[in-house]
């Protein structure tokens, strides 16, 4: 940046000043332009935890895992909200200051820019030869306006005084570096205000069914600290239908290619229903809110007879994918109005079934080439009634006998019905469905925050580019008698290419009957 | 949908290795030039404006450097005239050896079927040929052709740990990566690290290089390149990252989540952001930006290395093996 704000990077500190001095000293320190810097150095730095420890709004499971591996540890680094990082007291603190000291920065920056658009360049020093960027020549009868006309005509801003011109151009950089600062000051704002009044949410959706975006219908539901339950916009979709390929041969078999939900979307409720094929890099957009496909798996149906012959359960089950290779995935069944007892399942669903050389059966691709199941059945008390709440996904074995056990036993396939010993019942795989996971997200701050994202390049490119530079010129005054004398400077760094731009100036001003003449140039002169 | 390991694949595999050779030879060539060439005068004074066609560093019928391109006057004896042959012999074995470069990822992409960019392997051999690319580009028309054995030896060093350590099969990739937004977000990571490598090797030149007469370039010129590229990068660099929010909000349901990558970009933008201040502002020229310049190429290093194999997070599409 320009060599000016450095004039403000150190206020002086007050020498016995009241209570008003010493804030409005905290203030100039807070809005210089090294402090700035220096909290920006600072955000960065306040960043790093959360890139190495685990996050609980990205990977809560992995910060269970922390908390399990080693408790102690884990305890001290959640005082410090270092699995919170990114809402951490200390992170805000560090945004807000940031965004105070680029206020406090930009503001009366602007203003003085302002300022300085409409002054005039200022006068000639009186010696042009101490300049960096110096020439004289030989120019009989030209006048100051000549040569103000000639810097004008490229583009230089130019006022005239007794025997001088001076000229001067490049104020883009200095808007481009305000329209910088302040473009970074709006992405603040915008990435502030999307997470106030955004929300966003997991489902899990099984083939068949539906989701109506109602806080009730999320299984995880994170909304800002300014949104209400009722502000959901109201479309509603039904997954018809979901397909994932494969690689199928080579030694990148089993890799995902190509993951499709066919989806039928009704945008309001009672609105005719559309097709949408919601894909990876293709979420669905109903007024700005997204729905993202993220992950898939598989729910086999089962139906389930008591010991009565009765229908206790029928329907599909979610199952948790246990190895992303071969979707070999886990999955439970609780059906608590089983009588006489109730009867629990541990399933493992293998898609592409193969018998292994040890006489158990594995799945070899994560494709539903041959789907089948493999159950393990208990009955008793599945403990639902201790008021403790259980997840969906695990199976308290404590109060329950085992009834079928062992990995050697043929797995079911579809069709297949397995009897449960001693009359207990059986269970059916009816059938192989899939879910898959989505994520609905609003963020009202996104298209702002690209404005603001896209200003800010903007104008990092001028003030980059553009070099903010002052040629003088006087005439009749030469020491040894030349009639014009040029002097050149620029205010940032880059010297070098100016040096070539003083030189084409030089040439231009001085005509062009003068390229012949004895040149007593000075400009491509060491000092 | 592309077979293993398709003609295409192998041949852009062994184009790889004889880059590699090329890019060594090429570095050798660079080597002999500095070693036997002319010794260069201390630092050209800050303020040198004379643009000396100086020795082997100036293509001798090329357009005149621009002033304050200073490289400083020869000192010392005149240097045996096959110096100077070995730098044009090692300019043209690194024409070569980008050409190989090039192929090598353009069958790569035809074998695949889809931007050769797709894995940490591929990423990494794009960046070489960036890096190679930025610098004979640069010497076209400037006095730099010191930097040559330095590139030279980066490319072939990179291209050298991404065969051995990185190489994976041709293939193609995960539906995430299956965007056009590859073509813009990684293009764009590319160059810029390209550029990055480039202004990387003159800062280390830059501290390595004492005081007084040295076969290295004046400092002053080694400070110009890196300036030089860090100004084109940085905003190249500014817009890989807006290009990979645009993406996120494609494909993650965000366009940013303080992902590790996310994170470290942001660091790496940070540090390049204070180098360019550390540089306009008075007081902080030559070593201290040159170090501040060198943390942040640390950093990019970091994110590219560091983050695609120590952290786990959602760029984890690197596929290191
Ligand atoms: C805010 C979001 C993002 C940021 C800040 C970001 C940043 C970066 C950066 C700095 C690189 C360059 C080099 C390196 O590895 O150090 C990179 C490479 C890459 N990015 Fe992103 N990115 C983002 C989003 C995405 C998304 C959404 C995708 C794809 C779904 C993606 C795919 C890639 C790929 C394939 C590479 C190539 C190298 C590799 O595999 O590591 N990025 N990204």
């Amino acid at each position: 940046m320009t060599l000016t704000e450095d004039v403000r990077a150190d206020p002086v500190r007050p020498a016995g000043l009241g209570p008003v001095g010493w804030l409005r000293w905290a203030w100039r320190l807070l809005t210089s332009m090294r402090t700035a810097l220096i909290l920006l150095f600072l955000f960065a730095l306040a960043s790093i935890p959360g890139s190495i420890y685990p996050q609980r709004s990205i990977s809560p499971d992995k910060v269970a895992q922390y908390f399990k591996d080693s408790p102690g540890m884990a305890a001290w680094l959640d005082r410090l909200w270092l699995f919170d990082v990114f809402t951490s007291p200390w992170f805000a603190a560090t945004y807000l200051l940031l965004f105070l000291s680029l206020a406090g920065c930009v503001v009366p920056r602007a203003a003085a820019h302002w300022r300085e658009l409409r002054r005039k360049p200022p006068a000639a020093p009186r010696n042009l030869s101490r300049l960096p960027q110096h020439a004289s020549f030989a120019a009989p009868g030209r006048t100051v306006d000549d040569f103000a006309a000639l810097l004008r005509a490229k583009r230089f801003r130019t006022v005239t005084g007794p025997g001088w011109v001076a000229a001067e151009k490049g104020y883009l950089r200095e808007t481009g570096n305000l329209l910088f600062h302040t473009a970074l000051l709006a992405l603040l704002v915008a990435v502030g205000a999307g997470s106030l009044y955004g929300y966003r949410g997991n489902v899990l959706l099984v083939e068949g069914n539906g989701f109506a975006n109602t806080v009730a219908a999320y299984d995880r539901y994170i909304p800002g600290q300014r949104v209400s339950g009722e502000s959901l916009e109201p479309f509603s979709f039904t997954l018809d239908d979901f397909q994932a390929t494969y690689v199928a041969t080579g030694d990148r078999r089993g890799q995902p290619l190509d993951f499709s939900a066919r989806l039928r979307v009704a945008d309001r409720p009672g609105a005719a229903e559309r097709p949408y094929d919601l894909r990876v890099n293709e979420p669905l957009d109903v007024n700005g809110t997204q729905t993202y496909l993220l992950g898939h798996g598989y729910a086999p149906a089962f139906k389930v007879l008591d010991g009565k012959g009765q229908v206790a359960f029928e329907g599909a089950v979610p199952c948790l994918t246990a190895d992303q290779m071969t979707y070999t995935s886990e999955c439970v069944i609780k059906v608590p109005d089983a009588q006489p007892s109730q009867l629990g399942f541990l399933v493992r669903f293998l898609p592409t079934t193969v018998p292994a050389a040890d006489g158990s059966w594995v799945s070899v691709f994560p494709g539903a080439a041959n789907p089948t199941a493999q159950v393990f059945a208990f009955s008793g008390d599945l403990g639902l009634k201790s008021g403790q709440p259980q997840s969906v996904y695990q199976l308290d074995t404590t109060n329950l006998k085992p009834l079928v056990m062992g990995n050697k036993t043929k797995p079911l396939a579809v069709g297949d019905t397995l009897p449960l010993p001693g009359g207990a019942g059986s269970i059916q795989l009816t059938g192989v469905r899939e879910w898959i996971s989505l994520q609905i997200a609003h963020d009202p701050g996104r298209g702002p925050a690209l404005v603001a994202a896209a200003l800010a390049v903007l104008g990092l490119v001028l003030s980059l580019t553009v070099r903010r530079r002052r040629v003088w010129v006087r005439v009749g005054q030469g020491e040894n008698g030349e009639d014009a004398e040029v002097g050149g400077l620029t205010r940032t760094d880059g010297g070098a290419a100016f040096a070539d731009e003083f030189s084409t100036i030089v040439t231009t001003l001085r005509g062009r009957e003068a390229g012949e003449a004895d040149s007593r140039e000075g400009a491509n002169h060491a000092h | 949908m592309p077979t293993e390991m398709s003609g295409l694949a192998t041949l852009s595999d062994q184009l790889i290795l004889a880059t590699v050779l090329l890019y060594v030879f090429a570095m050798i060539g660079y080597a002999l030039d500095l070693g036997f060439g002319r010794v260069r005068a201390a630092a050209a004074p800050a303020r040198e404006l004379v643009s000396v066609g100086a020795g082997a560093a100036a293509p001798a019928d090329g357009p005149p450097a621009p002033a304050g391109g200073s490289v400083a006057p020869a000192q010392g004896p005149e240097p045996p005239a096959w110096a100077a042959r070995a730098a044009v012999a090692a300019v043209a074995l690194s024409w070569l050896g980008w050409a190989a470069n090039l192929g090598a990822i353009v069958t790569r992409g035809l074998a695949v079927g889809r931007w050769p960019w797709g894995n940490m392997y591929e990423f990494v051999v794009a960046i070489c040929f960036a890096a190679v690319s930025a610098f004979l580009v640069m010497q076209i028309r400037q006095p730099v052709r010191f930097l040559g054995a330095f590139v030279s030896l980066a490319a072939a060093l990179g291209l050298g740990f991404a065969v051995r350590y990185l190489h994976v099969q041709a293939g193609p990739v995960v539906p995430a990566l299956n965007s056009y937004w590859i073509a813009i977000h990684v293009t764009a990571a590319i160059l810029a690290a390209g550029l990055f490598i480039l202004a990387g090797v003159s800062g280390i030149l830059f501290l390595v290089r004492k005081d007084g007469p040295s076969r290295l370039p004046s400092r002053a010129d080694l400070e110009r390149v890196a300036h030089q590229a860090i100004v084109i990068a940085f905003p190249i660099w500014t817009f890989a990252v807006i290009a990979g929010a645009l993406w996120a909000d494609k494909a993650w349901g965000r366009y940013w989540g303080w992902d590790p990558k996310e994170v470290w970009s942001f660091i790496t933008w940070i540090a390049y952001a204070a180098y360019l201040h550390a540089k306009a502002t008075a007081g902080w020229k030559g070593r201290a930006a040159t170090i501040v310049q060198l943390v942040a190429f640390g950093c990019l290093i970091f994110n590219l290395v560091g983050v695609n194999i120590f952290l786990s997070g959602l760029h984890s599409y690197a596929q290191v093996p």
